[in-house]
């Protein structure tokens, strides 16, 4: 999860803004600017995001400058994030994702503690545990929540006469009408010229298995839990089904993350097995479709353990090697991320696809598909995805999610190949039973 | 030898005590110590340092001495007997491929042709590209759906490939790929190469009565073993730690498809297993040495016979 995750945050929220808090000396020695930088993602709209924030916070701190650095998302951006914390030469303040990601980021040693922030009471208790360890809270969030599971093309629905399904097979079943009458509609849509888009049918399910097996993250983080036994297995299982009806779209091997997004946009393909801040990327591209889409989260065997799977938001954090006057401001600006003024442009530059975990709050102008996700909250049907509950993921489910799809790998080879995986990383976080 | 001699005049004219020293190597010793010091901080250190950091789970926080567990660990990788067979695969296809398409390239070139010179840097304007950019051009042009080549190809009504997103063609595409970037160095030594045989000898076996294959066969061919022996060497070395064009074009897949040793781990350090993938550099050192110090020492073998 953590590329999708990665990706998500970047293209959703990213808009952390640079924080180059100008010499501003916290507040007020000696008159002078204190500067400070603020780290941020390269997907858009992450550094316009950045760049609003810092302009609406200078014209605010006029003895605060905010210089903007960008970074690499994915796996090349967590290195970098590594790198730059274990030499002490990280900016002042850096957007990274929460849950397992930060966790591998040593937070107790390498991290300031904000706990006795202003801006922490407004927390949601989903987001304080993801940022937080047994000593104390690291990060504030920028962007909301979003979830995971399938993001759908409602003309299409109407067209066909579909309803939402409940269980797989109803799912299956509308597929099989969309390929039957939809006039050249793909059922499904995957995007395996960008890999991480392929994990969302064994992530996005997450909700799903814990709906059946609620000590499973846990069990799981103790090595006691498998992806090749059922209930996790399904969601390999499920994608290789997909495959096998032939219910892709054609060019899925070379198709990449934007092109999913205009096709589930433009009613090409019906279904998108996806994050909702994929709404994100559609308003920038094909604003007039935003609309038309909508949500619902993968589907369990059950209707009653069908959960829609929820990731909490990335945030912002300060490194130790910040200190004295640079620490102030980099607190100010963290707090001003939060803000009203922070809030706006939010809501203005990384449109919510979930609720907010902070002070923020979704403006009615919000796309149509937070109503279908918040429907999931007021039901009471949602769960954190697995990288927020356990440190454990392994680098290379991308590949086998990519090999299920593609028909190279069967799901219960990919699964315990994936199981066989994520040993390495436990052992890497030094966790106990591996 | 006119070095020592100059020396040996700059010793004498100081003082008869330090001639001897002097003489015995050829420059004084501070003369060597600029490179020694670079030498030690930034191969010595640093390559010492990588067995020792092969040996510990490391974190870039902190390290864990586990003994040999990550060579344990890296060679139960799944991907890697994959990726061990893929490099040796696009290894070998790369070089061959060089050694004959540079040939005969070459003969083509030394040949009297109209705009030779033109021709022949044009052979040699791909390996002046930079390889992340063939890499992200190729990977447009060879689109399965949208790529200009299958394009054209659909015009003749023949459905192209899927190049890098069909498992059982991505690998070779991208040794194919390789090839046309790697080509113009393997044609440009071949060409020094067959330049460097006297023209007498063709002359004499013109009177012979040698047809054109057979003068390729007995003269050039054998004359232009040194020449050979360079390009395989280059471009196997070159074959086997490949590495960047890999990921630019497919990133190993689709799945691991397309792996070789250096993209595996490249993928444990992307990971964060930084020991893990230190472990794995080691062994790509040790297994191109393995290959590569008695292929080096039998070509050269043949060299000195002739």
């Amino acid at each position: 999860m953590s590329r999708a995750t990665r990706h998500r945050v970047a293209v959703a929220a990213a808009a952390v803004p640079l924080l180059a808090l100008a010499g501003c000396s916290s507040s007020g020695d000696d008159g002078g600017t204190t500067e400070i930088t603020f780290l941020t993602t390269n997907d858009a709209p992450n550094p316009e995001t950045a760049d609003a924030l810092i302009e609406a916070f200078e014209a605010e701190h006029p003895d605060i400058s905010v210089s903007v650095e960008i970074r690499p998302g994915g796996t090349e951006g967590d290195n970098l994030i590594k790198t730059r914390l274990s030499t002490g030469e990280m900016a002042d303040v850096f957007f990274y994702n929460s849950g397992s990601l930060l966790q591998a980021l040593n937070p107790d040693s390498t991290l300031v503690e904000l706990g006795d922030q202003e801006w922490v009471g407004s927390l949601t208790e989903e987001f304080v545990p993801v940022v937080s360890t047994d000593n104390g809270i690291y990060g504030a969030p920028l962007g909301a929540s979003f979830a995971g599971g399938v993001v759908y093309n409602k003309r299409v629905y109407e067209d066909l006469g579909l309803t939402v399904p409940e269980t797989w097979d109803e799912f299956m079943a509308n597929n099989e009408t969309i390929a039957a009458e939809g006039d050249g509609v793909a059922p499904v849509i995957q995007t395996y010229g960008e890999t991480w888009t392929s994990q969302l049918f064994v992530l996005g399910d997450f909700a799903n298995v814990t709906a059946v097996d609620p000590e499973w993250a846990e069990q799981y983080t103790a090595h006691q839990r498998f992806y090749a036994d059922e209930p996790a297995l399904l969601g390999f299982q499920h994608q290789q089904e997909v495959a096998e009806e032939g219910f892709f779209n054609e060019d899925f091997p070379s198709a990449t993350f934007p092109d999913g997004a205009r096709m589930v946009a433009e009613g090409e393909g019906a279904h998108y097995p996806m994050l909702s801040n994929v709404i994100q990327t559609i308003l920038q591209n094909t604003p007039d479709a935003v609309d038309d889409i909508g949500f619902f989260a993968l589907p369990a065997t059950d209707a009653e353990n069908t959960q829609a799977t929820i990731w909490q938001p990335n945030a912002v954090y300060i490194p130790r090697s910040t200190e004295g006057a640079e620490l102030e401001a980099a607190k100010e600006f963290v707090a001003f991320v939060n803000s009203d003024a922070g809030c706006d442009i939010q809501n203005e530059l990384l449109p919510p696809a979930g609720p907010y975990a902070g002070t923020c709050e979704v403006l009615d102008s919000a796309p149509a598909l937070l109503d279908d996700i918040q429907a999931y909250f007021d039901a009471g049907k949602t769960a954190n995805a697995l990288e927020f509950i356990s440190p454990v993921k392994g680098p290379n489910l991308e590949q086998a999610t990519v090999e299920v799809g593609s028909g190279i790998r069967t799901a219960e080879d990919a699964a315990a190949f994936y199981d066989q995986d994520v040993e390495k990383q436990a052992k890497q976080l030094g966790l106990e039973g591996w | 030898m006119s070095a020592t001699t100059e020396v040996r005049a700059a010793g004498r004219r100081r003082t008869t005590a330090r001639t001897s020293l002097t003489q015995r190597a050829t420059y004084p010793s501070w003369f060597y110590l600029p490179a020694g010091v670079l030498y030690l901080i930034f191969f010595a250190v640093p390559t010492f340092a990588s067995f020792w950091f092969s040996l510990t789970r490391w974190t870039l926080f902190d390290t864990e001495f586990i003994g040999l567990e990550n060579y344990i660990q890296f060679f139960s990788e799944p991907q890697l007997s994959r990726g061990f067979v893929n490099t040796l695969v696009y290894g070998f296809v790369t070089s061959g491929a060089k050694v004959v398409l540079g040939l005969a390239l070459a003969v083509l070139l030394t040949s009297q042709l109209v705009g030779r010179g033109y021709l022949r840097s044009v052979v040699f304007f791909p390996v002046l590209v930079s390889t992340i950019g063939v890499g992200i051009t190729f990977t447009a042009l060879l689109d399965p759906f949208d790529g200009v080549v299958n394009t054209v190809l659909a015009a003749f009504g023949i459905e192209g490939p899927g190049w890098f997103t069909d498992p059982s063609t991505a690998l070779l595409t991208i040794a194919a790929v390789d090839v046309w970037k790697g080509l113009g160095i393997a044609t440009l030594i071949y060409i020094a190469g067959i330049v460097a045989i006297p023209q007498e000898y063709y002359e004499a076996a013109r009177v012979d009565g040698a047809g054109r294959w057979q003068q390729f066969r007995s003269i050039t061919l054998p004359l232009v073993q040194p020449a050979t022996a360079t390009v395989i060497i280059l471009s196997l070395i070159g074959g086997l730690r490949s590495f960047d064009l890999i990921w630019a074009t497919t990133g190993g897949g689709p799945g691991f498809t397309s792996d070789v040793i250096a993209s595996v781990i490249y993928k444990q350090y992307q990971a964060g297993f930084y020991g893990l993938s230190t472990a794995g550099n080691v062994i790509l050192f040790l297994v191109v040495t393995a290959i590569m110090v008695p292929l080096s020492m039998l070509l050269n073998r043949k060299e000195v016979e002739r």
